[in-house]
């Protein structure tokens, strides 16, 4: 994502906030594999993967991988004792039973109404939904975490994407190196500032008009 | 080791049932749990114009991808081609044809296949033009649903940890995926695994897919390639 590891340990550690004892919870690659690294011991989570894996733990040791335990993005992890092993087919029945509490993703748009759009860069990449239109549409709380901006510096909140959405009117939470944002029946509320960000910073590079909370955060991290 | 069923056989006998333009549905996600030595037989035997029906496209010479990447897929039914860059190529090209279809649907559909149902009703990405794009709409109960057509393949292949003579299979870990669901949609199915054990040597209340579903197990020889993360 063109961001430092400083940066994106940042927006992992605030995701990480969100995760409550006993969720089940789905995270995608990129900054969202950072999550667990600032979960606090005492919360007990069920890392839940679409291959089909429910509990997973870290990452192995170099020389300790397993080439068949694998995440959905491929890469070797372990399973914490309770976890278990399902087809893809459970596993997905799983998050549209509404079973997964929260997934955690990135995503190259998201609209005022929490219109997600991860899956089809027009023109050059496209890749396919994997699993990301069950995920956007039936975990029942979607945690989008993203730079601010494009690589030209376009804003990547707008008031509507303009790239093929995966789901409509599915983000709850965005995570920005800028700001945090909810999404709301109503509004794009920002409820939270990185410093030394300041609000005139995040309203010149957001695409759309959004309320500031009345009990505005400046995240001390 | 008995033979009882006649299941157990080689590479070389179940490569007679591949020929040109056939549809293959293969186990496998990211290339794990997909069948290696069936993989490379295919491959070897130089067949071509073939759909392929699974999760994704494996990367460039892991799993599926090493047909996909040599061009001998004509078709792709899977949710995901982005590990494997010559699939994202060819389809650009016009050389390959993708039906994209969201992964737990695609899931749904093949299992329905090997359950005998001809479609399931879904409301995932009821309303994205791309997903919906020439699918019969349902309304049941007053909501919109997509009818998403079952899927079967005139041959699966999938891989196990394990087998017994009659085709039972157990898996291995995360290896398991979709392999289950793909075992059961094949016309014929054969089961690439790592070890083959007497009748009564699986536990029965372990066993994950019945060795009805399988026609012919075979062993494995390994996987040649070298993992992304390795």
């Amino acid at each position: 994502m063109g961001m430092g590891v400083e940066i994106r340990n940042k927006l992992a550690r605030r995701a990480a906030e969100e995760i409550r004892n006993g969720m089940v919870v789905n995270l995608g690659i990129g900054i969202p594999s950072l999550v667990p690294n600032f979960l606090s011991e005492d919360i007990n989570v069920m890392f839940h993967a679409e291959n089909g894996i429910t509990g997973m733990g870290p990452s192995p040791q170099k020389g300790e991988e397993d080439e068949n335990l694998c995440n959905a993005g491929g890469f070797p992890v372990t399973l914490k004792p309770g976890g278990s092993y399902c087809d893809s087919s459970i596993a997905f029945g799983m998050i549209r039973r509404g079973r997964v509490d929260m997934t955690i993703l990135g995503s190259l748009q998201v609209s005022e109404k929490g219109d997600l759009a991860n899956w089809i860069v027009p023109g050059k990449r496209v890749p396919g939904m994997g699993g990301a239109m069950e995920l956007a549409q039936k975990a029942k709380k979607v945690i989008v975490v993203m730079n601010h901006c494009d690589k030209q510096g376009n804003p990547k909140i707008v008031k509507q994407c303009t790239f093929p959405l995966t789901s409509s009117a599915c983000v709850d939470m965005i995570v920005t190196e800028l700001a945090v944002f909810q999404v709301t029946e109503h509004n794009l509320v920002m409820t939270e500032i990185f410093p030394p960000y300041n609000i005139e910073n995040i309203v010149k590079n957001t695409g759309c008009d959004f309320k500031i909370s009345d009990n505005l955060r400046y995240i001390p991290y | 080791m008995n033979n009882q069923f006649g299941k157990i056989t080689t590479l070389e006998r179940v490569l007679e049932y591949f020929h040109d333009g056939m549809t293959i549905m293969f186990g496998g996600f990211g290339g794990v749990g997909s069948p290696p030595t069936l993989i490379e037989g295919i491959l070897k035997k130089g067949i071509r114009n073939l759909t392929l029906i699974g999760n994704d496209t494996g990367f460039p010479h892991i799993g599926i991808g090493k047909l996909v990447s040599q061009e001998r897929a004509a078709k792709v039914i899977a949710s995901h081609i982005g590990s494997n860059p010559f699939a994202g190529k060819f389809m650009q090209e016009g050389k390959l044809e993708v039906e994209f279809s969201p992964q737990g649907i695609l899931m749904e559909r093949i299992r329905a296949g090997g359950v005998g149902i001809p479609a399931i009703l879904s409301d995932i990405g009821v309303d994205n033009e791309i997903v919906a794009k020439n699918k019969p709409v349902y309304t049941l109960n007053g909501k919109k649903y997509l009818v998403e057509a079952a899927l079967t393949a005139e041959v699966s292949i999938v891989y196990a940890k394990k087998a017994d003579e009659y085709g039972n299979l157990i898996y291995d870990k995360s290896a398991r995926n979709t392999n289950p669901l793909v075992a059961m949609a094949g016309d014929i199915t054969i089961a690439e695994v790592g070890e083959i054990v007497p009748l009564g040597r699986l536990n029965p209340e372990e066993i994950v897919t019945p060795g009805v579903f399988v026609d012919h197990v075979i062993p494995s020889k390994g996987g040649d390639w070298k993992w992304a993360w390795e």
